[in-house]
């Protein structure tokens, strides 16, 4: 298990910035995520290799943030909000109709490994409830009709 | 038609270029703070402008900056907090996307105060576009050598580093976002030592949020008493209102400091949806007591906040209206802190938890008699009993719900079910 060419170079840019190597551990996760694909029990001890600690040091990383993946995710990843203000706007509606149009319960993956389906906590877009995030990008003001059309454009 | 200072730029096309943002008059103070001002008359002027933190804590920026040791032989550093989290607000994010190089500006004319040469932003994870932006814009501004060696031609050195977070609401409280920065979990650190004598990698450091920063340059270019004045007493300037909930408008406002509550949702965010009426209000995010009816003409200030028992926070404001079941609002509110509790201290780890499910229950029908006295002894054992504020953050809601709404709770428990029309 290591890093291509490529994402070893851009490895030691990244914890070329800090002051200490271990500073560079989410960074340097995100991009052992983007290269394979998600950070198995390997990929924590190789990570630990290239910053200098103890894999359990980037275990409990991993078990403390949620953003980054410990299991293979879909290629659509669905992250819908239960926040306050989008509970006000009927986002329980919107969490079930989802849930329901992909067959998939909270933080389930489909077999196919298409679509992750996790309702989040307060993803800062209140303006726009009630929202989700799919992958890069937030999508506002959601009805059934507009979750319809995105999940036609998404597949 | 007030004044506008950040906003102004939201409906500028390509206003987080630096060409448009010099075309409307950006980088010139930075220009010349390097070569006329020195870092101490810069602190002066930011503290005689009554600048707050912004992120929601409310503590003068200036006097924060002059904490910073000058003797300190360790390097320092500038972080800046954009792990905008608390729910109920998000105008981080429109300073992000729409007045990108403000923000830089801020963050060159405070390193420079406070003699830092490396400042980090720390974002949080789920605003990739916005990371996105910030990282495309750096690299501009590298290349123009606005950052770098010697900016701006001066003697001033300045690194400016995007530091993505991954998902935790407790890195938004400074010194877990210290640890995170590190590469450690979240965890929140003892004070003293405050971060101003040893922050990130053991030195001196400071942390601002965002919209704080936004402002600095504002501050320098048209003087204190200029800034000052557009707020209240000891609150100066204008401040980004996030307004959520069952609004008509709903959106970030900038407005003056001290503007009454009432103002900021009826004239600007249009009153309430169908014309319901006002239930309650959070005036500055979720963490903050809520306020009925009879309290919404309220200064938004953090001083006139503080007096009736609640608090400006992030002036994230959420507006409720009549159809709002008061249970299941306490129970949204709770799960999230719940959830984002980092478990390193008990009262809080426990004590969020235990709410979560007696409030659960009582949704569900299932209440107990005791339940709602319960909710208010778990929230008085939680406050104050917490290395940081996440604690509190989390009793304050179940402690002024319950005394605001008490019968609400209480007709819950004895019949099972909700007493508001629509739920």
């Amino acid at each position: 298990m290591e890093f291509c060419k490529a994402a070893k170079t851009e490895c030691d840019k990244i914890i070329a910035k800090y002051p200490e190597k271990r500073a560079a551990m989410l960074p340097v996760l995100y991009l052992a995520e983007k290269e394979f694909g998600h950070i198995s029990p390997e990929v924590e001890k190789y990570v630990g290799k290239l910053l200098d600690v103890p894999p359990v040091k980037v275990h409990e990383v991993m078990t403390f943030y949620t953003l980054i993946a410990a299991k293979p995710r879909g290629k659509y990843h669905f992250q819908i909000c239960r926040g306050l203000s989008c509970d006000l706007k009927g986002c329980v509606k919107i969490i079930d109709y989802l849930s329901e149009k992909l067959g998939l319960s909270s933080d389930e993956t489909s077999d196919d490994l298409m679509y992750t389906f996790t309702p989040v906590e307060c993803l800062a877009a209140c303006e726009t409830a009630p929202m989700m995030q799919l992958n890069e990008d937030y999508y506002g003001n959601l009805t059934k009709e507009k979750i319809d059309d995105i999940l036609k454009e998404n597949s | 038609m007030s004044e506008k200072i950040i906003s102004k730029f939201f409906d500028i096309e390509d206003s987080h270029t630096i060409e448009i943002y010099e075309k409307h008059g950006g980088y010139e103070t930075i220009r010349k703070v390097l070569k006329q001002w020195t870092p101490e008359q810069i602190i002066e002027e930011v503290s005689n402008a009554n600048l707050r933190g912004l992120g929601g804590a409310g503590f003068p920026a200036g006097r924060k900056w002059s904490f910073i040791p000058k003797d300190s032989p360790k390097p320092k550093y500038l972080v800046i907090n954009a792990d905008e989290s608390e729910p109920g607000t998000f105008k981080d994010r429109y300073v992000i996307d729409h007045y990108t190089h403000g923000l830089f500006e801020g963050i060159m004319i405070a390193s420079y105060a406070i003699g830092a040469h490396k400042a980090f932003i720390y974002i949080r994870g789920e605003y990739i576009r916005q990371t996105e932006r910030l990282v495309e814009q750096i690299e501009a501004a590298y290349e123009k050598g606005y950052l770098g060696k010697g900016i701006f031609g001066s003697k001033f050195d300045l690194d400016l580093i995007v530091h993505r977070g991954a998902g935790a609401y407790i890195c938004g409280e400074e010194t877990a976002l210290l640890e995170s920065l590190e590469g450690k979990k979240g965890w929140p650190r003892m004070k003293p030592p405050f971060p101003a004598i040893e922050g990130a990698f053991h030195s001196p450091t400071i942390v601002n949020n965002v919209e704080t920063l936004a402002y600095v340059p504002t501050i320098i270019k048209n003087g204190a008493d200029s800034f000052a004045n557009l707020g209240s007493e000891r609150n100066g300037g204008l401040r980004l209102y996030s307004i959520s909930g069952h609004v008509k408008n709903p959106g970030v406002y900038e407005l003056p400091m001290g503007i009454p509550l009432r103002e900021i949702i009826y004239e600007h965010a249009g009153g309430l949806e169908n014309g319901n009426g006002i239930k309650a209000v959070i005036p500055g995010g979720s963490s903050s007591p809520i306020l009925t009816p009879n309290e919404i003409d309220v200064n938004m200030d953090f001083d006139s906040l503080a007096a009736i028992g609640s608090m400006l926070g992030s002036a994230g404001i959420i507006v409720m209206d009549d159809s709002t079941c008061m249970v299941r609002a306490l129970y949204v509110v709770t799960r999230f802190y719940h959830h984002e509790s980092c478990g390193q201290c008990t009262p809080c780890r426990e004590g969020t938890g235990w709410a979560e499910k007696v409030l659960k229950r009582i949704l569900d029908g299932a209440g107990r008699p005791e339940d709602v006295d319960n909710l208010v002894e778990i929230a008085d054992n939680i406050i104050g009993n917490t290395i940081c504020p996440l604690g509190d953050a989390a009793a304050l809601p179940i402690q002024s719900y319950v005394k605001k709404f008490r019968e609400e709770f209480e007709y819950h428990v004895r019949e099972g079910k909700c007493d508001v029309k629509g739920q």
